[in-house]
């Protein structure tokens, strides 16, 4: 049996009807890693004891009854910046090299209520600052589907780690496009919640008021159920909102009859890969054979979510990452001067480049003189902002657009400039801006073999109509998440079993 | 418009943020946020007279807890991951003086 | 003719609020404690960690700002304050700079110059610091964060005030008004109070103020009154000599009883405040305001005239014990069990006042039940015990709550009331003073006095003086 061709639903059926053991899924996934991670990089941590000791556990909470969801005995993986009691949480950074946080986050609480088997934490660019994963302290990520290629960012590491199979399904975070992005790249599905849905409480903060975990899997139903299983009102953050339902499972219908989908013209210009633009026209079509009923529109004030956005997540991560001084925790010089020149010190070596670049920003914007022309500024337009989504989706069910203007670039290409690589958020970014709840899922493939994703947007706390338009492309289409072909075959246990 | 960022400016945000930049890094980052401002001021092609900044999405309000005691000594964990202490408290170089 | 000039202050003054766990955790306020005892995640800033609001500080803080006269700001946030020190953990302080819970207030003081209004600019609310202790020897800091994000209000004054007088008699008002809300014990050598002194001078008719400095780390009145005299002189020398007063932050000294610039060029002081992104907005109904007006107790004024009318003692009295609320709440507590309250407050004024300023203590610090004073009063007023013994109970009470009734029993303190007893030991007064005997006996009143006087010394003071002075009258008649 191809155990590792199984979606996270399916294994979690196969385990409870005792076709599978929660022990042999773990090493099957654990020597996938060790076949593939010298090539993919997409962990940072793997915690192989740590994984098979939760599977045995788990089995036997599976077998006397305590443990009946669906995703019971799954093996999954976290993005590097959630936490997690006693395991090394890096962020991607030199300077929590050495983290190892004394409590759990929230949604990997939930999870391990769930009976996942948490494999490890996956590498990530540098406090989720990035669209390529490069910009991680250990090193960068390559695309499974094409390893001289990005597999994007930042929560890179999780979108390969699913695709490669070195896992079954893994949590991302999304800031400004962090789970859609590399999905798209990776081929696979990736959710950014409605802001408030899933718990922040564990994720090392980056744009506060942006940042949301969410799901990455292999197809449109484990994204429900591991939705399903993450999402829940936390009075440890503030900012959870109390949902009327969280049975996301139930959106899973083969029916967009009648669903108004609105597809941006603004979105659909110079900038934009014909070949990605094609896949987005041709899905749409499917939708519409369905029975949806598809138009294009202006959202209007498309270019302004950019700097917007880079405006208001730079001067929260200034502000936020301000507690990594080598006082509490983490990375602290080897050699100082004083106070100040510990801090400094500790900061400009254990930060990198582009975490230091919007430090600077943030500063910056923040700073005396320049708070009303910058900050407020940006906050405004973030308002008008979202008054363009809320108009639309009077007329719209869903807004469907690219998650990315292009595949997967090649690895090393897009740091050299900076200004490029924001330019390539514009499609995600928006939707963080306002709160709203984002899908990824595979279209199709460029002709250089990479994953194209179609990105879909929903209005506030409208996950469901997301996963139900999701789920009736993929079963029209026959399934979208394909292995990857150039990762070197494993030796894998679990395809003898 | 194109912004002009000065060395001054640079060394400035320097100390607010802690960040010690080389000679390059200094460089780098005034072309940087040059860069990045003058595409900031784009913003400024849009009217927002009379719009509220908004930093909320949604109207939450009063997310309050109640003043019960919930947590016991968890001095261990408080320091578990300190670089450097002193018996129960974080070591750092003198403050004042 | 040298220039005159007028010292303009104004004020910062932070107070410690009253609730048992932290502004935005469930770590216990509780003072002292091992270092980092009472800390979690929240409050020592671990990444991760979210800050989730206690409601009773906004309560406390409504409280305050409503008995100060301000006007509540009815959607209120909170603000990143963001600079880096090792006290702070997530080097910025939760605060509010925008829109702060209360504005535009104003408060009554009375010196001798007579009443004056001082002004309040804005109230917030904030989470404390951590505490810094300085190893001289080792050249390094020990960071504890047990006050780390215990709640703070801080009350911005006006520049109203213009001598040390008003300030003192601000923070007392002040003081008061927060004791008398439960809101807080301000004790200013505790920290649970404490004041920045905003000061600048100016000739005396300019309209225009002079450069001000902010003194911090004043930490009893006395510190107050010494630095801003310092202060003012500091400044005035400077203009004499026809130098530039530079705006700064300067740190009392109070051993050396002097103030020195805190300059660092690390110090921007450019805070880069910015809405709270982790918390949502406080709306403040109407009912809730309401809710916590039909909540406030009567403050000083309407106490005094209170006492004045329900217990009949004197305005100087009344004005005494209500300077406290402390003493006020044991003054009607007393009264309500014994029924006497001249003596109450006859107690509290003089014994308790004596003894309150020999343990310096203040009245915050008092510990005894009204039962026990109660009890007292009853026992010296029914002759059980004679006033010299009363107060060397009343001493025990004072500082341990001593049950009375069990003390004077273990001490057999009981005034000797057995006429027998009396009788015998009188007899032996009489024999051994002939001289006092015959003086009185020949009308010299105040020979008795110095027999009185043997006969208590010989019951060891246990006697009843009022019964001896009968006994001892009547056996000299003859």
């Amino acid at each position: 049996m191809d155990i590792l061709g199984l979606s996270a639903v399916e294994l979690g059926k196969k385990i409870k009807a005792k076709e599978i053991s929660v022990t042999d899924a773990t090493k099957a996934v654990l020597a996938q890693t060790a076949s593939v991670e010298p090539h993919i990089n997409s962990y940072v941590t793997i915690d192989e004891k740590g994984a098979l000791a939760q599977a045995e556990e788990i089995q036997k909470k599976i077998d006397n009854g305590e443990l009946v969801g669906p995703l019971a005995g799954v093996p999954a993986a976290v993005k590097d910046n959630m936490c997690i009691k006693g395991q090394l949480t890096t962020c991607g950074s030199k300077i929590l090299s050495n983290f190892k946080p004394t409590y759990t986050a929230e949604a990997v609480l939930n999870l391990q209520k769930a009976g996942a088997v948490l494999i490890g934490k996956t590498n990530m660019d540098e406090f989720a600052m990035g669209s390529t994963t490069e910009t991680s302290y250990y090193g960068p990520t390559m695309n499974p589907h094409n390893m001289r290629h990005v597999p994007g960012g930042s929560s890179g590491g999780s979108c390969a780690a699913v695709a490669a199979q070195e896992c079954y399904y893994s949590l991302g975070s999304d800031t400004g496009g962090s789970i859609r992005q590399p999905s798209s790249f990776c081929g696979v599905v990736g959710m950014k919640p409605t802001y408030g849905t899933v718990s922040r409480y564990g994720l090392v903060a980056y744009g506060s008021s942006l940042d949301q975990i969410g799901p990455v899997t292999k197809n449109v139903t484990d994204c429900a159920a591991v939705l399903q299983t993450i999402a829940s009102y936390d009075s440890k953050d503030s900012t959870s909102v109390k949902r009327e339902d969280y049975d996301f499972m139930r959106a899973l219908t083969e029916d967009v009859r009648g669903l108004r989908i609105g597809i941006p013209k603004d979105y659909f210009t110079e900038g934009l890969d014909r070949e990605v633009a094609d896949a987005i026209y041709a899905a749409a079509k499917v939708l519409k054979e369905q029975g949806a009923v598809v138009e294009t529109f202006d959202l209007s004030l498309v270019q302004y979510a950019i700097p917007a956005y880079y405006v208001i997540a730079s001067a929260e991560a200034s502000s936020n990452l301000e507690r990594f001084d080598g006082v509490k925790y983490g990375y602290r010089t080897a050699e100082y001067e004083g106070l100040h020149n510990m801090y400094k010190k500790t900061r400009s070596e254990g930060f990198g480049a582009e975490v230091k670049r919007r430090i600077m920003l943030g500063s910056f914007v923040l700073s005396s003189g320049y708070y009303d022309a910058y900050y407020l500024k940006a906050l405004r337009t973030k308002a008008l902002i979202k008054a363009a989504f809320d108009k639309a989706f009077e007329s719209y069910d869903i807004i469907l657009a690219p998650a990315a203007p292009t595949t997967a670039p090649e690895l090393g290409k897009s740091l050299s400039d900076p200004m490029k690589m924001y330019l390539s958020d514009i499609y995600t970014v928006s939707v963080n801006l306002a709160g709203l709840p984002g899908i990824s899922i595979p279209v199709g493939r460029a002709k250089n073999g990479l994953p194209i994703g179609m990105q879909m947007i929903g209005n506030s706390f409208q996950e469901k109509t997301l996963l139900r338009a999701a789920y009736t492309y993929e079963c029209a289409t026959g399934g979208c998440y394909e292995q990857p072909a150039h990762i070197p075959a494993a030796d894998l246990a679990g395809k003898e079993a | 418009m194109a912004n002009k960022i000065s060395d001054e400016t640079i060394d400035y945000v320097g100390i607010l943020a802690k960040l010690e930049l080389s000679a390059k890094e200094k460089e780098d980052a005034k072309a940087d946020m040059e860069k990045m401002l003058d595409y900031i001021d784009t913003l400024n092609e849009l009217d927002t007279s009379g719009i509220e900044p908004m930093s909320h999405v949604f109207p939450v309000n009063n997310v309050f807890r109640e003043d019960v005691v919930t947590n016991g000594n968890q001095m261990k964990d408080t320091l578990a991951n300190a670089p450097q202490r002193s018996g129960d408290s974080f070591k750092v170089p003198k403050t004042i003086g | 003719m040298a220039k005159q000039y007028e010292t303009v202050i104004g004020l910062e003054v932070h107070i410690e609020l009253a609730t048992k766990t932290k502004i935005f955790c469930g770590c216990s306020t509780e003072f002292g404690g091992a270092p980092n005892t009472h800390t979690c995640p929240v409050c020592t800033g671990m990444p991760g960690s979210l800050p989730v609001l206690n409601k009773q500080v906004v309560d406390y803080a409504l409280a305050i700002g409503l008995a100060t006269n301000c006007q509540i700001t009815q959607v209120c946030k909170f603000d990143r304050k963001n600079y880096f020190y090792p006290d702070n953990p997530q080097n910025y302080q939760i605060s509010q700079l925008y829109l702060p819970i209360a504005r535009n207030g104003w408060v009554e003081i009375e010196t001798n110059g007579g009443k004056k209004k001082v002004r309040i600019h804005e109230m917030h609310m904030e989470e404390d610091a951590g505490k810094l202790v300085h190893d001289e020897w080792d050249d390094t800091s020990l960071v504890d964060y047990n006050r780390s994000g215990v709640p703070l209000v801080e009350i911005v004054s006006e520049p109203d005030m213009r001598s040390a007088e008003e300030v003192i008699a601000y923070l007392e008002k002040l003081r008061m008004i927060v004791q008398y809300l439960g809101a807080s014990d301000c004790k200013l050598q505790e920290g649970s109070m404490r004041a920045d002194v905003n000061l600048s001078v100016r000739e005396v008719g300019s309209d225009t103020f002079g450069t001000r400095t902010e003194m911090k780390n004043l930490n009893s009145f006395k510190a107050i009154t010494h630095a801003i005299e310092g202060e003012r002189e500091r400044q005035i020398e400077l203009l004499e000599e026809g130098k530039a007063v530079v705006q700064e932050t300067r740190r009392w000294d109070d051993n050396k009883e002097h103030s020195y610039a805190m300059r660092s060029k690390e110090d921007a002081k450019d805070y880069r405040y910015f809405p709270e992104p982790d918390l949502v907005p406080i709306v403040i109904s109407d009912e809730w305001i309401t809710r916590i007006k039909s909540q406030q107790p009567e403050f000083r004024t309407e106490k005094l005239e209170r006492y004045k009318r329900e217990f009949d003692i004197p305005e100087y009295d009344a004005g005494l014990l209500t300077e406290s609320k402390k003493m006020a709440d044991l003054f009607e507590a007393t009264t309500a069990i014994c029924k006497k309250p001249k003596k109450v407050s006859n107690w509290l004024m003089v014994e308790t006042m004596r003894l309150l300023k020999d343990n310096n203590m203040e009245p915050e610090d008092l510990r005894f039940s009204p039962e026990n004073l109660a009890k007292l009063i009853d026992m010296a007023d029914a002759g059980t015990i004679n006033s010299s013994v009363a107060k060397e109970v009343f001493e025990q009470i004072f500082l341990n709550d001593t049950d009375p009734l069990v003390y004077v029993e273990e001490h057999g303190l009981k005034t000797v009331n057995d006429e027998g007893a009396l009788k015998e030991t009188l007899e032996k007064v009489i024999a051994a003073n002939p001289q006092a005997v015959a003086d009185y006996r020949g009308g010299k009143e105040k020979a008795l006095g110095a027999l009185v006087g043997q006969t208590m010394k010989a019951m060891k003071g246990k006697a009843n003086p009022g019964m001896v002075n009968e006994m001892l009258k009547e056996m000299l008649k003859d």
